[in-house]
């Protein structure tokens, strides 16, 4: 792909996670029913479902490239999954900081370490942020490339553990929305969910080629530096 | 405000300061990366003129 489509996608891909993000925050605030039980605070549900998909559509793309570069060897995948890494990153602390906020409303803590669900999110977030220190750890080449790519792959073990947990066990005081039955809620807060789900993926993807196109230009910057001195 | 419209609006303002936060490091990062062109293109100039 050419930097000038490079380019284009990435304002497209801007203006339309800004189209799709306000339309989701007006349609949260002002469209969707509030919930006969936890009231206006259950509407963090538009936010915070949505950022946590998120953070594991980013932890599962950097694998899809982790898997790309141990297949094909191709160097350019190292970046891909090294910033799709960093962006759920960022989407993970965003999970955990609404989650908690959510929790406080809800349940009356911040953090609770009887739920397996936030337990395993929190396991998951921790392997990543390692993931950053195993890579500054090793210096730059193949070899940096490869580790990387390894702990990228197996971290996504923990996506379907994560996902699976809160329905495996019982007791929980987490909520599920999406059981076998289909989505546990009104079709317009239904609507509303996948129109904010849209938006933070679309922000994530307009997000993710800004840092990479970034890194791109930082890393052929260093190469003609080494060139010219 | 009730409590629960607070914690709400907590949960919302986390997600567009964190965005806001990204931004202004995106601009200083572009910022960087023109001072360093800037110097890079001096000198290649003075390479050619050399």
């Amino acid at each position: 792909m050419s930097t000038w489509s490079r380019n284009n996608a990435a304002a497209a891909l801007s203006c339309a996670a800004g189209l799709l993000v306000l339309l989701g925050l007006g349609l949260a605030l002002l469209w969707a029913p509030e919930d006969a039980d936890q009231g206006i605070s259950q509407k963090i549900f538009y936010v915070h479902v949505p950022v946590a998909l998120t953070a594991y559509a980013c932890f599962g793309w950097a694998a899809w490239k982790a898997l790309r570069l141990l297949w094909l060897g191709d160097e350019r995948y190292d970046l891909e999954s090294y910033t799709a890494v960093h962006m759920g990153t960022i989407f993970g602390v965003l999970t955990l900081v609404t989650g908690s906020i959510w929790a406080k409303v809800s349940w009356g803590v911040w953090w609770s370490w009887s739920e397996r669900q936030l337990v395993l999110f929190l396991i998951l977030f921790l392997f990543y942020s390692a993931y950053f220190m195993l890579r500054y750890s090793l210096d730059p080449g193949p070899r940096r490339q490869r580790s990387s790519a390894v702990y990228a792959l197996f971290g996504v073990v923990l996506i379907p553990i994560s996902f699976l947990a809160i329905r495996l066990a019982e007791g929980l005081i987490h909520p599920v929305v999406f059981t076998r039955d289909g989505p546990q809620m009104s079709d317009s807060m239904f609507l509303t969910f996948c129109v904010c789900l849209a938006g933070m993926l679309t922000l994530a993807a307009a997000l993710y080629s800004v840092e990479l196109a970034g890194k791109r230009i930082d890393e052929r910057v260093r190469e003609l530096r080494e060139l010219l001195a | 405000m009730s409590t629960g419209e607070k914690y709400l609006a907590a949960a919302y303002l986390v997600v567009f300061a964190a965005v806001l936060t990204y931004l202004v490091l995106i601009a200083l990062k572009v910022s960087r990366l023109e001072r360093d062109l800037a110097e890079l293109a001096e000198l290649a100039r003075q390479r050619a003129d050399g």
